[in-house]
């Protein structure tokens, strides 16, 4: 009884056999999953449960005072109903929080696959040639130090354009030298697309596989994994190295399931690595607390400072976006942003503004797309601003982190409303100045009236301006 | 309470005017509620909407199969809305998500019942019923609380062809019949889009002697 309850109210995972079976299947290797998604046919099946490559655990814990779902952890007695179950002729009850990824039921097992594959170890996998900064080498080598050490947790938090990925080169050398497997989460899908060229060019022998919602491959069976946080639902006592890419975004930062899964799919003995422009509340706490060991980078690679956003009063913005229009004193500024060289990338608070003012500013006579989550043209629009074949793109908080366009202004009109809060107003400014050649980006923020976030995003990358001087 | 579809908080508006008004319990916030648009008036036949009189397609089923499907009713509109909700509940298997609609949807099928009619399921396959866990019909009519007449069962093959609508009809029929009746039969199911569904459940209950059909559908 103790002992449930305290399983129950922590994350320990205790319920996941020790299984060390050693297999050639890395197709289930560190895998949870329910019978469907199982990549074998029945005999193949059969006789992986029976040489304890497979083992069933039961997907729900049914506890006197409620239930819990294995998968995503989910506690809440409101996410679970039940459903007269044709497979087991009951009524049955299923978890509707991780329902997306497939029902997990009372009656059907989930399938836990033996980690235990022998990945290959490589001599010098990297072939990235270039050279890392002065700060760039110091988180290198705390990041290889804790690859190394087979454990323990790290938080890197470095500025928008310090090079980030870079940074991790060293330690994934570490790894793959010493055949370890590796997972590399990001909540957002365009940030595993970004990533996946520039990881494959950098370790070129290294099998490496980018797991999303609808990526053309789902077999989770590489050695590294790119993939989305929630594709780690799939995933337990996987990974000798966990390394999780901007922790503060969305859906991450706020959905337990998430949080629960990543520990999860990290071996017992793992190394982790959180990476990050813009901590939360929850990092700043447990920095503060000496609990997780942090390095800081407030210098971009190219050594150059962070854009201060100007903050621009424009009392009659409303009165304008109303009507689907923008100030003439905006107008009038866009305008002129326009005989620079630079392209611009204006933020709106909502898809329906952002597509208005796009087709306010073609009036005018000006190139512009517009972009927004649901778009289907969405990853070729933006590699068609990246490339600069047009000068204006407008969007919404979508594009606020992991895209980077060599040299533009960027303009947040409405800064004040909600959906820009402080750690987006951070990464949106962070779009501006990322080239070496062009490292100064005007960022303008139009607001109604000054708020907490606006001058906190201000302060904030002033004050890393401050302490980069240092370095 | 929370809503049952996006989970945030309800609030209980005891100003709302509309026939949504005071239901027992809000298993819906206002947000997902106003998503779901009931139908408007439009074709007599089948429902389908900004019809003045019967619409082209009915015609063409009057004229080549005359009488086949006395009417069909539905309640809202299949809109990008409510094909993401049948996405989550039929084919994620989301049970309970349909309850959702209990309240309007039953509503609207009382006053349309005509407690001569029997009140019949479209058949799944059993390999489907397995994969999904249930069948979305009965599912329907569980919670109308009717009783379910299984008069028909699903043939081998269930891969809908990809032919064009007309000549799906003519193609061989998914169905067969297990009982016949000579009572009039309603079907229920969870969207009318072309209505071949439904007539080629209709055309078997006829050939065996059912003095009419008519359709219930919650989408059209
Ligand atoms: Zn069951
Ligand atoms: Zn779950
Ligand atoms: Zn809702
Ligand atoms: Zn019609």
């Amino acid at each position: 009884m103790l002992q449930t309850l305290r399983t129950y109210f922590s994350d320990d995972f205790d319920w996941l056999p020790d299984l060390v079976t050693p297999h050639y299947y890395p197709q289930l290797a560190g895998k949870l999953l329910l019978h469907y998604e199982i990549p074998l046919d029945e005999p193949h099946l059969i006789s992986a449960l029976s040489q304890n490559v497979l083992i069933k655990v039961s997907g729900l814990e049914h506890h006197f005072w409620g239930f819990r779902c294995r998968r995503c952890g989910n506690k809440e007695q409101h996410l679970f109903a039940e459903i007269p179950h044709a497979a087991c002729g009951k009524d049955c009850v299923y978890c509707r929080c991780c329902i997306q990824m497939g029902r997990v039921t009372e009656c059907e097992p989930l399938y836990f696959g033996s980690p235990n594959v022998a990945w290959p170890r490589f001599e010098n996998p990297c072939a990235w040639k270039g050279e890392l900064t002065f700060s760039q080498q110091t988180a290198a080598d705390e990041i290889r130090n804790v690859i190394q050490l087979g454990k323990g947790e790290k938080l890197i938090w470095a500025v928008c354009g310090a090079g980030k990925t870079e940074m991790l080169f060293p330690g994934l050398t570490e790894a793959f030298s010493s055949g370890k497997r590796v997972c590399l989460a990001t909540p957002r899908t365009d940030v595993v697309r970004e990533l996946l060229p520039r990881l494959k060019a950098a370790f070129p022998n290294v099998e490496i596989e980018a797991l999303y919602g609808d990526s053309p491959n789902k077999q989770g069976a590489a050695q590294f994994l790119i993939a989305t946080t929630h594709q780690l639902l799939r995933f337990a006592h996987a990974f000798d190295v966990m390394i999780i890419d901007e922790i503060d975004a969305f859906p991450f930062h706020q959905d337990p399931a998430l949080h629960y899964a990543s520990k999860r799919a990290a071996k017992i003995d793992s190394s982790l690595i959180y990476l990050t422009a813009t901590p939360r509340k929850a990092q700043h706490k447990r920095i503060r607390n000496k609990t997780l060991p942090v390095v800081f980078i407030p210098k971009r690679f190219h050594g150059h400072p962070l854009p201060v956003p100007k903050l621009k009063l424009t009392p009659s913005l409303f009165h304008h976006l109303k009507r689907g229009k923008i100030p003439p004193s905006l107008l009038e500024k866009i305008k002129q942003q326009q005989q620079s060289n630079r392209q611009l990338l204006i933020f709106m608070p909502s898809v329906k503004q952002a597509d208005q003012i796009a087709e306010y500013l073609r009036k005018w006579k000006m190139i512009v797309e517009s972009v927004h989550a649901e778009d289907p043209k969405r990853a070729d629009k933006v590699m068609a601003f990246r490339k600069k074949h047009y000068p204006i793109l407008v969007t919404t908080t979508i594009l606020e982190r992991g895209v980077t366009f060599p040299s533009v202004d960027v303009y947040v009109v409405d800064a004040g409303h909600s959906v820009f809060d402080e750690a987006a107003l951070v990464q949106i400014a962070g779009r501006a100045g990322r080239s070496p050649d062009d490292p100064y980006g005007e960022v303008i923020f139009f607001h109604t009236g000054k708020t907490n976030p606006l001058l906190d995003a201000r302060e904030s990358i002033m004050k890393m301006n401050r302490l980069g001087e240092k370095l | 309470m929370r809503c049952l579809i996006c989970h945030e908080e309800t609030i209980p508006k005891i100003t709302w005017t509309n026939f949504w008004s005071l239901p027992e319990k809000e298993v819906l916030c206002i947000v997902c509620r106003s998503m779901f648009q009931p139908l408007k008036p439009g074709c007599p036949l089948c429902f389908r909407e900004g019809e003045k009189g019967v619409c082209e397609d009915c015609q063409w089923w009057e004229q080549t199969h005359p009488g086949l499907l006395a009417k069909n009713t539905s309640v809202f509109q299949y809109n990008e809305f409510a094909k993401d909700f049948v996405a989550r509940w039929k084919y994620r298997g989301d049970y309970i998500l349909l309850e959702a609609l209990q309240w309007h949807v039953v509503e609207h099928f009382s006053r349309m019942r005509n407690s001569d009619y029997i009140i019949a399921p479209i058949p799944l396959s059993e390999e489907r019923s397995y994969e999904r866990g249930f069948n979305q019909s009965e599912a329907i009519i569980d919670l109308l609380n009717q009783r379910p007449h299984s008069l028909l069962e699903r043939r081998n093959s269930e891969k809908q062809s990809k032919k064009g609508r007309y000549a799906r009809i003519t193609s061989n029929n998914p169905f067969k019949l297990i009982q016949s009746v000579r009572q009039p039969v309603m079907l229920v199911d969870d969207i009318y889009t072309t209505g071949t569904t439904v007539r080629h459940a209709a055309s078997l209950l006829k050939q065996a002697g059912c003095p009419a059909v008519t359709s219930f559908t919650i989408f059209r």
